[in-house]
């Protein structure tokens, strides 16, 4: 086990490293017209356009040969003042535009997004859990047939609509809106969750979908298997053989889907803290692409990127953990 | 059921075709529902032009958010624009964006997917690291950032969406291949010196005919889905062409209370197609590959953990936006 967990780590290193270079070619390779787009900002406050654009990529450190820049960026090579000042260092830069650093920024975002995305993560297997093992305990019943579609419409159904319907509706009927001034959890406890619940259950929504239909055939599969019959046959009462013999054994793989939904549910993210106005690494990433603020967007990425590999080896060793028999197969 | 397929099949060649849609008809309700769906969405697309009352960009003057009338079945918008015609070019649209992107990310899954497995070794590995550092980012926001440095444009969105979603989905091309690949006919090939080309042409390619037709279709929904995702936060599609996506977007969200008539007909519209298509795919994969189907192994017969997890990409996570 403690090898696996060794290896596991060691191989996350190139990912990492992969990660970080993606973003640094995504952001410092592609934008020629973003310097262009800044140099005129400039030059029509009186700057020659030239020197403007020399003066910008100057600033932004584009005046130096790529491979030196990605060692800048990363913090193994020296800016121009000889100081070490990269990712290595944990400096990400400053904004364009607004006073805060890079870092300060992420720090003032991420628990908004880290706390939609955990209640929708619980919401959903709130929802989806029960439905799933309904569903295959009474397998083409009326109640599994309902449940499936309705994992269906959920995985279908796009979640800006759903979030803009949840609005619109309850708007015209009642003239009731969600909250969507932002409070903090210290100030109002009650009205914070009652701020979040809505958001987090429409991004919820295709992961409960998905987990629904996974929980539903792990069930019917692990129902199948000789030990359950044994249980059964041993006369043990129905919650024990549901609950401890095939539960245990079907939520397995679920916690993968939990783990490959998770990109799916940061993108969600973006919409929702779009369309609910709060505050969390979503809306941020979306203001800082549209004002072009590329020191934020990649340490955004690179926030989310970090952020996905380390949840994606916890996932790992989380299956590893409940499921020793792929820690075998690992070893081979 | 088998017997009967395998039996058709080599009795005329050009009947698979048929089969399927016998197939589809008489197993899958469901799927077959989705497939109508499917194709009324294409001709809808096809035939806008002709079935639009209005034209897209029309703006009657006068009718400025009206509700639903006789004259303007789903109401107009903030521009006095029918809002059924817009929905209606709405699936153009999405037909062009789904098809071609889709289209280009099933072959640049097939070819880093296919190479990737066939050469194998450090070049696999360096490969497939790659793949991963890309999955590990966020797939909208990745498409946001793209977009909006090489500017939005219907072009721009499908040739993103393609690139990125054929990075993601070449694992289930690789695995595919892999399989494939230690077949003893491979090996007898190579054996007589048949060129890389023609193996990879003649071998190995008309194998995974299957998971590429199943990955594509479960991939259209995907990339529609996402486009207007992209479009509704304004870095997909630009008005005033009508992306479903798009018609929610800031441009409507003021009028969202008083008409809300040009918030819901779009949405609905996506959430029908999607459905639809995700419907015929689950359908078109069970009849083409049974073993992609849930519910893998019976009485004991295991999965292994990386099958399991292409499983899982090819099946339960395709249904929308896969990775983003």
């Amino acid at each position: 086990m403690r090898a696996y967990i060794i290896r596991r780590l060691l191989l996350a290193i190139p990912t990492l490293f992969l990660v970080t270079l993606i973003v640094f070619l995504l952001v410092r390779l592609v934008p020629g017209d973003a310097v262009d787009a800044m140099a005129v900002e400039l030059a029509l406050q009186g700057v020659d356009i030239d020197s403007a654009r020399d003066q910008i990529e100057h600033m932004l450190g584009l005046d130096v040969p790529i491979l030196q820049q990605y060692g800048r960026w990363f913090g193994i090579l020296p800016q121009d003042d000889g100081s070490f000042r990269g990712i290595f260092q944990g400096d990400l830069g400053k904004s364009f535009w607004s006073p805060y650093t890079v870092v300060e920024e992420i720090a003032r975002r991420w628990p908004v997004t880290i706390e939609l995305g955990l209640m929708g993560i619980l919401i959903a297997q709130i929802i989806a859990l029960p439905i799933g093992i309904y569903s295959a305990l009474r397998q083409d019943s009326w109640g599994d047939l309902i449940g499936r579609s309705f994992a269906i419409i959920f995985i279908a159904v796009p979640s800006f609509w759903i979030a803009t319907m949840v609005m619109v509706f309850p708007a015209i009927w009642w003239g009731y809106m969600p909250p969507i001034m932002f409070v903090s959890f210290l100030d109002d406890p009650l009205r914070h969750l009652r701020m979040y619940i809505v958001p987090a259950a429409v991004l919820g929504m295709e992961m409960a979908g998905m987990t629904m239909r996974m929980t539903r055939t792990m069930m019917l599969e692990v129902l199948r298997q000789d030990y359950v019959r044994t249980a059964w046959a041993k006369g043990l009462r129905e919650k024990v053989v549901v609950l401890r013999h095939t539960l245990k054994n079907a939520l397995i793989p679920v916690v993968t889907i939990v783990g490959l939904q998770l990109p799916v549910m940061i993108g969600g993210t973006v919409i929702i803290e779009t369309i609910f106005a709060l505050p969390g690494m979503g809306s941020l990433i979306v203001d800082a692409t549209s004002q072009r603020d590329y020191p934020v967007l990649s340490g955004a990425m690179l926030f989310f990127g970090v952020g996905l590999v380390l949840i994606n080896i916890v996932v790992d060793l989380t299956y590893t953990f409940l499921d020793p028999r792929t820690h075998e197969e690992a070893k081979r | 059921m088998r017997a009967r397929t395998t039996a058709q099949a080599n009795k005329k060649r050009h009947s698979r075709a048929v089969d399927f849609v016998i197939r589809l008809v008489t197993e899958k309700p469901l799927g077959t529902f989705g497939a109508v769906i499917s194709l009324v969405l294409l001709f809808t697309g096809i035939f806008a032009d002709f079935l639009a009352p209005f034209g897209m960009n029309e703006a009657n003057t006068g009718y400025f958010l009206a509700p639903p009338s006789a004259q303007f079945w789903l109401g107009t918008d903030q521009l006095g624009r029918d809002m059924l015609s817009r929905v209606i070019y709405g699936a153009r649209v999405s037909v062009i964006v789904g098809l071609a992107g889709s289209a280009i990310g099933t072959l640049i899954a097939i070819l880093i997917g296919t190479l990737s497995a066939y050469i194998g070794g450090r070049f696999d590995l360096l490969v497939q690291r790659f793949v991963d550092g890309v999955m590990c980012l966020p797939g909208l926001v990745l498409l946001m950032v793209v977009i909006s440095m090489i500017g939005p444009g219907m072009w721009s969105v499908i040739l993103t969406l393609g690139v990125l979603f054929g990075i993601s989905s070449s694992r289930i091309i690789r695995s595919a291949v892999i399989g494939i690949k230690n077949n003893v006919y491979v090996a007898a090939a190579i054996a007589v010196g048949c060129p890389t080309s023609k193996v990879l042409t003649r071998h190995i390619l008309p194998n995974i005919m299957a998971p590429v037709i199943i990955l594509f279709s479960l991939r259209v929904p995907a990339v529609i889905v996402t486009e207007a995702s992209l479009s509704f936060l304004g870095f997909g599609i630009p008005p005033p062409t009508p992306s479903w996506g798009g018609m929610l977007g800031s441009m409507a969200r003021p009028y969202m209370l008083s008409a809300p008539w040009m918030v819901i007909w779009p949405g609905l519209a996506l959430a029908i197609v999607v459905y639809g298509i995700n419907m015929y795919g689950d359908a078109a994969r069970d009849i083409l590959d049974p073993r992609l189907s849930g519910g893998g192994g019976r009485y004991g017969v295991r999965i292994r953990k990386t099958e399991k997890k292409t499983k899982l990409l090819a099946g339960h996570g395709a249904a929308t936006s896969d990775n983003i």
